[in-house]
């Protein structure tokens, strides 16, 4: 069933789209006026990709379009006509949060969440092309990301975090348990939300 | 959440399909490149056309090549690939710096620079919702009589705001334009007229296909300066884009400066090459061209930022790009 019924209109012109999305070859039938993330959210039920401004300027609805990090909002959806797509539910490669996800969980990189699934997929191709970023590169990287909830300071974090575990083949825990027993700050380590927040699902 | 109105999309593999398909659609139709102006622009319902063609599966416009003489820069290249072009940044690095400041990086990922040199004019009451413009009462460049920037005005005057263009102006950049009649090659100092409403001297079914950069002189230097809100994602609020041509013995041979941002086409500064020529680029020099463009730069309120302010940043901007080009 439709996810969404009353946002499709019978009377739409159609047309096939077929894609990879999250490792998953799709052939669906999509209004031909629909973006990218509307396709995502109203036709393949996909919603943690969100909708924020839906005109270029929030970065919430940031998705990988082979590989590079793009505003799904702004891209008419025959332009991911046999390419591959991941958004926030395929950034994990198994059943558990990715490194960086679970390093966004444990800082408290997420508070409302509505920016995560586009900061995180800004922050993987960062990582995917930079495994030791400095602040600047991940200021960088994220400077078309709008965060009003953390200051930013957490969102740093936790990609610095995330960037050494991997380098290191570390859990992102055992990370920012070192980095905190080694400032003045004792706060002890909890992981601040739900996963949903950070996996989208 | 902001729809698109129905339409049908087009995907030409050549200029000439592209071509075809905007002739056959003539008075309906609309070409998309990166379509980071154009799909805000739709979702505000600024343009409604039934077809959409887009240029980007079409290898012809994307490639950025180098020759003894210049650049050739494919109109679809993405503003990130020409911000990082390691030739453009060491050759032309006013222009790869301009790219490198337009929006944020998921835009500069899909937008090009051809969609940028054709960008389509900005005003605060013209990039608006439907509803937000209907309120407010229509103005001259979108269904409406009156202009809300410069009242009793006949002319639209919002503000070219590439990024690009301005910097591409002193470089002597030409554009190549392929059209149902063939080709043509205009200077880009010929391109924009001072109609806010459409500044562009391009025919309904032309295409930009590539732009001509020419290899600048060992002598001569360009910047390129930014005024925006946030560093991060923002329009300009003033562009300058400065050349200086030096002679054998380091005098000025000649300086130009274009700005933009303000009317509806990027303007090469008068006078500004007779006040330089023949002298050294010494901090007087500077102080009296920065005087000199103050007083002919007049930003208007067609952008939610105080005028007088952006005024007073005028000579700012010229003191940055002279002392870039003296370091
Ligand atoms: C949040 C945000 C911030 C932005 N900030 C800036 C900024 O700071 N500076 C800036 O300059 N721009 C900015 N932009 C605008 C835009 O992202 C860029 O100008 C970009 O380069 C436009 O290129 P495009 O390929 O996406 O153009 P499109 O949207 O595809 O096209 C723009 C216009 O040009 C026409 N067109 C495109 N290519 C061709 C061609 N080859 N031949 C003929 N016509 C063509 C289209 O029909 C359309 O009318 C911003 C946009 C957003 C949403
Ligand atoms: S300058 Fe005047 S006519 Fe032009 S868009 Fe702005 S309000 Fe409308
Ligand atoms: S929803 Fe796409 S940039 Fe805001
Ligand atoms: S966590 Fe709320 S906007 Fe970033």
């Amino acid at each position: 069933m439709h996810p969404f019924p009353g946002l499709v209109s019978g009377r739409d012109m159609r047309e096939i789209i077929r894609f990879t999305v999250n490792g998953d070859l799709t052939e669906t039938g999509v209004p031909t006026h629909y973006t990218l993330l509307e396709t995502l959210r109203y036709i393949l039920g996909l919603t943690g990709s969100k909708q924020g401004c839906d005109k270029g300027d929030c970065g919430a609805c940031t998705v990988l379009l082979d590989g590079e990090a793009v505003l799904s909002c702004l891209l008419p959806v025959q332009e991911a006509e046999g390419r591959s797509v991941i958004t926030v539910e395929g950034l994990a490669a198994g059943p558990h949060p990715s490194p960086l996800q679970d390093a966004f969980d444990l800082t408290g990189a997420a508070q409302c969440g509505f920016c995560t699934p586009g900061i995180l997929c800004s922050a993987s191709q960062l990582l995917s092309e930079n495994q030791s970023p400095n602040r600047e590169d991940i200021a960088q990287a994220l400077s078309g990301n709008l965060c009003r909830c953390t200051g930013y300071t957490k969102i740093f974090e936790a990609v610095e975090v995330a960037a050494e575990a991997t380098r290191l083949g570390l859990a992102p825990a055992d990370v920012l348990t070192a980095r905190r027993s080694s400032d003045t700050d004792s706060s002890t380590l909890a992981h601040f939300q739900s996963p949903q927040i950070v996996t989208g699902k | 959440m902001l729809r698109l109105h129905p339409y049908e999309y087009h995907r030409p593999e050549t200029v000439d399909e592209a071509i075809a398909l905007l002739v056959e659609h003539s008075g309906d139709v609309m070409p998309i490149a990166g379509g980071t102006d154009l799909v805000p622009n739709m979702k505000h319902k600024l343009f409604t056309p039934g077809h959409l063609v887009s240029l980007r599966g079409i290898a012809e416009m994307q490639d950025i090549a180098e020759d003894d003489d210049g650049f050739t820069i494919g109109a679809t290249a993405s503003l990130d690939r020409v911000a990082r072009d390691a030739r453009a940044l060491r050759a032309l690095p006013s222009l790869a710096r301009a790219c490198s400041l337009v929006s944020g990086p998921q835009l500069r990922r899909m937008g090009t620079i051809g969609g940028n040199v054709c960008l389509d004019t900005r005003c605060t009451y013209y990039n608006q919702t439907l509803f937000w413009r209907k309120a407010l009462g229509y103005c001259l460049k979108k269904d409406g009589t009156a202009c809300h920037v410069v009242k009793g005005g006949t002319r639209c005057v919002a503000a070219h705001s590439a990024d690009t263009a301005t910097a591409l102006l002193p470089l002597e950049a030409e554009l190549r334009i392929v059209g149902p009649d063939g080709e043509r090659t205009t200077p880009i100092t010929a391109f924009f007229t001072s109609d806010g409403v459409w500044n562009r001297r391009m025919e309904p079914g032309e295409l930009l296909v590539s732009i001509r950069v020419p290899r600048p002189a060992s002598n001569t230097r360009h910047s390129f300066q930014k005024l925006r809100a946030r560093d991060s994602i923002d329009f300009p609020m003033l562009n300058l884009a400065v050349r200086v041509d030096f002679s054998e013995d380091h005098l000025v041979a000649d300086l130009q400066m274009v700005a933009s941002a303000m009317g509806s086409y990027p303007r090469r500064l008068g006078k500004m090459g007779v006040v330089a020529a023949g002298r050294w680029l010494t901090a007087e020099l500077i102080d009296q061209l920065a005087q000199e463009a103050f007083r002919q730069c007049h930003p208007l309120d067609n952008m939610p930022i105080d005028a007088e302010w952006r005024r007073a940043m005028v000579p700012v901007l010229v003191r940055r790009a002279l002392s870039e080009i003296t370091d």
